[in-house]
């Protein structure tokens, strides 16, 4: 046992960290936000030099082959940057749903170009009512002529306007709650008739409702086997949980540093806030909430491409509900701490209570994952 | 970063979980299990059993009997310990005394008083606090004068933890009330209990147990031999030793084994005909107990991990292990309770009656756990300790 990173590790997350110190400060972030895209086709190109976007994929395509850990050091120093690129959708979500799921003709097709930064993707599941069920698939596809056609509505897609390819879950049989039936699709963003409409979400990354009406595809476009997509659906939800909670640890990280400086700075009645027990007490306890969220963060991403079906379950939504609290708990404390100036959209601060917020919440909140871990205990085997 | 244990760390697992098992006295895991009070005489056959197999003191330098085990080792060992439910080993007198004499101590208290302790021959207790010095450690009163080859000791310790059992107290005593900073004056004293002057006087805590006394000293006379580190640096002493007291605080091997316990109380336990365990609100509050205890167990590898790499002893995060660890102990109590429900009201038979022990154990349990809290600095104290240490606030 040991929490040793290897040579090549440490390497990767000093020179990305270097990238972002210098590249994408504070200022530079903001314009990114406020540019029509919302995100930046320079940043992107870094990364893809960097090596960032072909991290956990296989050589073959042009990937480097690395584990959930290695993807894991990436996450955090974004989180800490709050970097607003579609890093974590392309390579935790759409990539890894390809590689795992995908025929050898689909990586051969995608996964270069992804790697490349020549090709994005967004992974559009989530849908009225479904809230964090997985199964839950109201969009249908039927056989026509060779191939298919999709009909439904897609919402809070995040990163959809910025992808070329939409990863669609769809309906090939059975009710909208079934476990059996649903199958993925390679959608073209721009097929006839796929309407988009992007908003922002609070946390300043884009995203989008989806509607699907009679739109075509051919029969290469079926991801992985038909009916059959919950299994790898589930396996990459937990994967991607996994990386978002080393996101998270990296965002709370920045949270506690600034607003640990902030109360050695501040001063009222004197003296530097700080001094008072009050707040010193409240601020231990925000930095025992990281290093919990931390351990829950590196054992999820060690489990996330080792272990068997039933135990990743079980520790990622350990993972998820631990960090969730801490999301919640610093987040929270972080702009309280602040005092006013906590509230204003010109500190980092409250920019991180928002991302923060919203990791908390993705691919299910606290509650989803406390009942979801109660039923993998419950599971034979477990 | 590989959170597996190597192939040598699970043979050694293996090794320690097979000499538990056919080691370790039934009636003792029992009792430990069943949160019966353990008798001196249990404490001791437990503390025999290991220094007869050389597992005593694994901490301990190799020429004074330690294992020479990687700090990985230790931890298995004592997760192991915990899980198959050993008695405590008598951590004043292996985990206090010992360190400080090692770290401090002369030759001669070396030699005198580390082979007993090994062997179990010597109990110990820890003379710390006061009736007027408890946080505030330093306001400590109890007064040592020289007079020729010995000091004169007078005044009072609480809290004294097994001081019913014990041979021997190490104190924190002041030799010299001049001085403008109050941890200036404080020296470090080894007293034989059975020396003329001592009372020892029992506190009962709610569970109704004994575990702590109030100890008087009346112009006790100590040998000046007895003395560790120089007079007046008892600061240093004490500052020494804190951080070894709050590592085994955690405990965290036998809250595991304490949530599984909670979890089969839980599915034993109904509540409108079906297990509390199901009942989701019961079952939240348990899996976020349980989250927070492997999340613990990451964060004390962790912490074992860059002690390992830095060659350091333990600094100010271990406070968070005490914080964490003892909310967790406490957690579980008050959830056993709950899962028992009215059934938990019950304490002690009033004549020979069958009795469910286990159940009756599980309201004086909660009540008696409220103590990890206060105990070995409150957690308080920790928050205090990391603010100033680690936040440098």
């Amino acid at each position: 046992m040991n929490f040793e990173l290897s040579d090549e590790q440490q390497l990767l997350a000093d020179s990305l960290r270097k990238y972002l110190a210098n590249d994408y400060s504070f200022d530079a972030r903001t314009k990114i936000v406020a540019s029509t895209v919302g995100y930046s086709e320079k940043t992107w190109a870094a990364f893809a030099e960097m090596g960032l976007l072909g991290l956990p994929f296989a050589e073959e395509h042009g990937g480097f082959g690395g584990s959930a850990v290695d993807v894991m050091l990436v996450m955090e120093a974004l989180g800490e940057s709050l970097v607003v690129e579609p890093y974590w959708t392309n390579v935790g979500v759409a990539g890894r749903l390809i590689a795992r799921g995908g025929s050898e003709a689909q990586g051969e097709r995608i996964l270069p170009a992804l790697i490349q930064g020549k090709q994005r993707l967004a992974f559009a599941h989530t849908e009225t009512g479904s809230r964090y069920d997985l199964r839950h698939v109201g969009a249908r596809a039927k056989r026509a002529g060779g191939g298919w056609t999709l009909e439904g509505e897609k919402r809070a897609v995040l990163h959809a306007a910025s992808a070329e390819t939409l990863i669609v879950s769809a309906r090939t049989s059975g009710a909208d709650t079934d476990t059996g039936g649903i199958s993925l699709f390679l959608v073209d963003r721009r097929a006839p008739g796929v309407t988009l409409k992007e908003y922002r979400t609070i946390d300043e990354l884009r995203a989008a409702d989806i509607w699907l009406n009679d739109v075509s595809v051919s029969a290469d476009a079926l991801l992985g086997g038909e009916g059959q997509a919950l299994g790898l659906i589930e396996e990459v939800a937990d994967y991607a949980t996994a990386l978002l909670c080393a996101e998270a640890v990296g965002a709370i990280r920045y949270a506690n540093d600034t607003t640990l400086e902030y109360l050695k700075t501040r001063r009222q009645f004197g003296v530097p806030i700080g001094t008072f027990q009050a707040l010193q007490h409240r601020m231990v306890e925000m930095v025992i909430s990281y290093e919990q969220a931390r351990s829950m963060a590196c054992l999820a991403c060690v489990k996330a491409d080792t272990a068997g079906a039933a135990e990743r379950r079980r520790v990622i939504s350990a993972a998820k509900i631990k960090v969730a609290d801490a999301c919640r708990h610093v987040s929270q404390e972080s702009v309280q701490m602040h005092g006013g100036m906590g509230m204003t959209e010109e500190l980092k601060v409250s920019h991180t209570f928002r991302r923060l917020t919203m990791i908390a919440q993705t691919f299910g909140d606290a509650e989803h994952h406390l009942e979801r871990f109660a039923a993998a205990d419950a599971a034979p085997g477990a | 970063m590989d959170l597996n244990y190597s192939a040598e760390e699970l043979a050694f697992r293996d090794e320690v979980r097979g000499w538990l098992r056919s080691n370790l006295p039934a009636e003792l895991r029992q009792k430990v299990e069943s949160y019966q009070e353990l008798s001196k005489e249990d404490l001791l056959r437990w503390h025999r059993i290991l220094a007869d197999k050389g597992w005593v003191a694994p901490d301990w330098p190799k020429e004074w009997g330690g294992t020479d085990w990687t700090v990985t080792q230790r931890y298995i060992f004592e997760e192991e310990c915990g899980f198959a439910a050993t008695p405590p080993l008598v951590a004043f007198s292996l985990r206090m005394c010992a360190p400080v004499l090692l770290r401090f101590g002369t030759e001669a208290q070396k030699q005198r008083f580390l082979p007993r302790i090994y062997k179990g021959e010597d109990f110990w207790c820890q003379g710390y606090s006061e009736p007027g010095s408890g946080s505030d450690l330093a306001s400590l009163k109890t007064k040592a004068v020289r007079q020729g080859d010995h000091y004169v000791v007078t005044g009072q310790k609480i809290w004294t933890t097994l001081a019913h059992h014990a041979d021997w107290i190490f104190c924190l005593v002041r030799t010299d009330a001049s001085k403008e900073k109050r941890q200036d004056g404080i020296s470090f004293l080894l007293i034989d209990m059975k020396s003329p002057g001592i009372t020892v006087r029992p506190i009962i805590l709610m569970d109704g147990g004994h575990e702590t006394n109030e100890v008087f000293f009346d112009d006790v006379k100590v040998p000046a031999e007895n003395l560790v580190h120089e007079e007046g640096k008892g600061w240093t002493v004490a500052k020494y030793l804190l951080g070894y007291e709050r590592m085994g605080t955690g405990r965290i091997g036998a809250s595991k084994r304490e949530l599984v316990r909670l979890k089969e109380l839980a599915a034993h336990h109904t509540k409108n005909g079906r297990p509390i365990l199901d009942d989701p609100r019961f079952r939240d509050r348990l899996t976020r107990v349980e989250v927070e205890l492997m999340a613990l167990e990451i964060t004390n590898l962790r912490f074992l991990d860059q002690m390992r790499r830095s060659g350091k002893p333990p600094g100010a995060d271990v406070s968070m292990l005490k914080i964490k660890g003892t909310e967790i102990q406490q957690a579980i109590t008050e959830l056993m309770m709950q899962a028992a429900g009215p059934l938990a009201q019950a304490y002690r038979p009033l004549d020979a009656m069958d009795f469910d022990h286990f159940t009756a154990r599980l309201a004086p349990r909660y009540c008696n756990m409220r103590k990890a809290t206060i105990y070995a600095g409150s957690n308080e104290i920790q928050r205090n300790i990391i603010a100033k240490a680690t936040l440098g606030l």
